[in-house]
């Protein structure tokens, strides 16, 4: 699917941290076409760990975000360059296949979007998939747990066999979650999450974030900066396709070193 | 004739008043337009309507009206009588129409048509020396009955024509008059073009109503002359040629057994190529070769069927001959068979389901799709367990309109299939199906109120109920599947 050139690099380029990242990109660029989409991005994300991207639209978040599962592999006009790393692993070297890449880094879409089958089916859909239940029970157990880490069994768990597509929009973007935990992966992707919600199911959601971040590692696009400062623990932000500044959540809100970051959550620009 | 020069002198009417109320209204203002509530010209249509509208309708209930007025009278002259009243009506109704075309003609004088006192034989004589059909001989209350048709219908044209130019002239002359500055023309003639705009429409839902109110009366009529029972269960089609007899079998059965058997064979060829057809063109096939290729897909359709029965008939009956026929398997006695006329037909419905299919496919959102991707699914689990389920109503929709062209489907038949009415399950044989019995029942010079002509209606009927049946059921499950999606 994926058969541009890559610069590979043996070692990354930055020191090791204290932590190995559990995602580390280098020099990512973009191409949508003729359209230069991101430039140039580098930045170490961290496991157990809420990293929001934040900054106008069209900078380049979501493009950044589908990077790292090469979910930009199935736009044909899109060109990925530079390097990531998974654990210490190119994602684009071939041994590794996007599909296979995909249920290790799961991904939640800024819409709702439920398979027009059952509740369970849409949770079962990735398990039986990757071949993860043995049993029909196995299968029950799998998916009782990812609703219930989706914060959704006690409101679905009488109605399993019932349409997702009929839950209210809210019920259905934490179905999305669940069936995203359902696979196991170890990166969980967000693109704005909760922008056709509610209130409340905001909140669900990011009380949901914030105990996922116990297992796994969370990035997360939002356009709401009360929502990053609340949910992340680092933030990145992007400005016209590159990444300006990325540090801690606490410092970005409060003591940015970038001038365009500090106007962009002032709310001068964006 | 005399209705066409009526209609042109009525529209040089229209046209003159057109022209004089514009000029009207612009010389009650002295030239200055301003001065008028409306435009001009809207003065002069509203003159030009005046004429048309009224004539319109007096010309449409005066030609309705007359047929059924002369009939009546004609029908009350006969008195009751042994024979059925229409078979004696068509009659009297061709003796007319056969005297009047010998008098246009000059082979009866004017004097012998009208004279009350004619002798039958002698103007059955003439009328056949003319060529006019008879089919038996003319008997006197015949004759005297068309007779009287003839002078009805002369009498009554000539009224037509004073009624339609008086009602012309006054509407001209009142409308001329009602002009003035304060006129309100222009509401006027766009509350006249909206009543003709729904007439149009009328028009386009009342003959549908009536086509089908005609195939009820005329079933009706056929079921009082042929048993219901008979005509729904009978294992037998044998219509008789000799005329009006009792002696054909008319059942149903084997016709609809031929029509649904050639339509499953012709969606077991088109369902599966062209439901893969579309999954290719729309979910791998590049933006670019899917722009070239979806068109040239949907040409076939556009082929006029009567060229796929040629190909039937002359390429793949024989072709199909070659391999399991007396040469070859010797399965297949000739080249019209059901199998033949099944893979023609198919062909022919492949765009159908294709187009139909892709569209639908292309119309399941992206989200769903990328939705899987994110989950670590291929492409092809991707389409089998997420796009096809998804679009699967709009398919069974497509699969279902194309069945019923299947089954409305009229020339492969008549030349890929055969003639034989048979109950057989042997795809390599004959068979036929009721469009190509409606065909034949009707071609040749049937007697239009025999039951082996009017049994047609009753073929048509059933098929009109099949078709409509799977249509509706058909956009029901399109509805609803667009509904899921908005
Ligand atoms: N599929 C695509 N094809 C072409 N251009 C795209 C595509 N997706 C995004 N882009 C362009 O890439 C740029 C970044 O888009 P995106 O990553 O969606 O921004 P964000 O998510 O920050 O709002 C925009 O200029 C957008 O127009
Ligand atoms: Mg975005």
């Amino acid at each position: 699917m994926f058969d541009a050139p890559h610069p590979t690099l043996a070692t990354p380029t930055t020191p090791p941290t204290r932590t190995d990242p559990k995602i580390a990109a280098c020099n990512v660029d973009v191409h949508y076409g003729t359209t230069h989409a991101l430039r140039d991005v580098s930045v170490e994300i961290e496991d157990r760990t809420v990293t929001a991207f934040i900054g106008p639209s069209g900078c380049g978040k979501s493009t950044f975000l589908r990077c790292l599962n090469r979910m930009n592999d199935t736009i044909d006009s899109a060109r990925v360059t530079g390097v990531i790393l998974l654990d210490g692993e190119d994602i684009h070297d071939r041994r590794v296949d996007p599909v296979q890449l995909r249920a290790r880094v799961g991904m939640v879409f800024q819409k709702p979007n439920p398979f027009p089958k059952s509740i369970y089916d849409n949770i079962a859909y990735g398990p039986r998939i990757h071949g993860l239940a043995r049993s029909k029970a196995d299968l029950d157990g799998i998916v009782e747990r990812a609703l219930r880490r989706g914060a959704i069994w006690e409101e679905v768990k009488d109605r399993l066999q019932a349409s997702g597509t009929g839950l209210s929009g809210g019920q259905q973007q934490r179905l999305c979650i669940a069936r995203a935990i359902a696979t196991e992966p170890e990166v969980l992707l967000m693109d704005e999450p909760c922008s056709a919600l509610d209130p409340i199911a905001t909140a669900q959601v990011e009380e949901l974030i914030d105990e996922l971040r116990a297992s796994y590692s969370v990035v997360i696009v939002t356009h709401s900066m009360q929502q990053a400062a609340r949910v992340s623990q680092k933030t990145a932000f992007f400005h016209m396709g590159r990444l300006v500044e990325y540090d801690a959540t606490s410092k970005i809100f409060t003591n940015p070193e970038d001038a365009r970051t500090e106007s962009y959550i002032t709310g001068r620009i964006g | 004739m005399a209705v066409f020069w009526l209609i042109g002198i009525v529209l040089a009417l229209a046209a003159a008043g057109l022209v004089l109320g514009r000029a009207r209204a612009l010389a009650c203002v002295g030239g200055d337009a301003r001065g008028l509530h409306s435009r001009p010209v809207y003065h002069g249509w509203t003159v030009a309507v005046a004429v048309l509208g009224p004539v319109g309708l007096v010309l449409t209930f005066w030609l309705l009206v007359q047929p059924l007025y002369v009939g009546a009278v004609v029908s009350a002259m006969l008195g009751d009588s042994a024979d059925p009243r229409g078979l004696l009506l068509a009659e009297v109704r061709r003796a007319a129409e056969g005297l009047e075309a010998a008098v246009e003609t000059g082979v009866i004088p004017a004097a012998l048509a009208e004279d009350a006192r004619a002798d039958a034989a002698e103007i059955t004589r003439r009328l056949k020396a003319a060529g006019q059909v008879v089919t038996s001989d003319l008997t006197a209350p015949v004759l005297r009955a068309a007779q009287r048709t003839l002078a009805l219908n002369a009498s009554g044209d000539r009224a037509m024509a004073g009624v339609v130019l008086a009602v012309a002239l006054a509407g001209l002359v009142l409308a001329l008059r009602r002009i003035a500055p304060a006129f309100r023309a222009r509401p006027v003639v766009e509350r006249d073009l909206r009543a003709l705009l729904i007439a149009a429409a009328s028009i386009a839902v009342l003959t549908t109503l009536g086509i089908v109110l005609s195939l009820v009366f005329n079933t009706v009529g056929f079921f009082r002359l042929y048993p219901a029972a008979e005509f729904f269960t009978g294992l037998d089609w044998a219509p008789s040629f000799s005329g009006r007899g009792g002696a054909s079998d008319l059942g149903v059965l084997p016709l609809l057994w031929g029509t649904l058997y050639i339509s499953v064979v012709a969606l077991a060829v088109a369902v599966p190529i062209g439901l893969f057809a579309a999954i290719y063109l729309s979910e791998y096939a590049a933006p670019r070769f899917r722009a070239l290729a979806k068109p040239l897909l949907e040409v076939l359709a556009g082929i006029p069927t009567i060229v796929y029965g040629l190909f039937a008939l002359l390429t793949v009956g024989p072709l199909l001959m070659r391999v399991f026929g007396e040469a070859g398997l010797g399965w297949m006695q000739s080249g019209t068979a059901v199998i033949t006329a099944g893979l023609v037909m198919g062909i022919m419905l492949i765009p159908f389901v294709s187009s139909l299919s892709d569209d639908i496919i292309s119309a399941v959102p992206q989200a769903l799709r990328d939705g899987s991707y994110g989950l670590g699914a291929t492409r092809s689990e991707t389409i089998r367990q997420v796009v096809l389920p998804a679009a699967l109503p709009g398919i069974v929709g497509a699969i279902l309109l194309a069945a019923s062209r299947a089954i409305g489907e009229t020339m492969i038949v008549v030349l890929g299939a055969g003639a034989a009415a048979r109950l057989s399950l042997n795809p390599f044989e004959a068979m036929t199906t009721v469009t190509a019995k409606i065909v034949s029942q009707l071609t040749g010079d049937a007697d239009f109120a025999s039951p082996e002509a009017l049994v047609a209606f009753a073929l048509g009927m059933t098929l009109f109920v099949l078709t409509l049946g799977l249509n509706v059921v058909a956009l029901v499950i399109v509805r609803r599947y667009r509904e899921h999606y908005e």
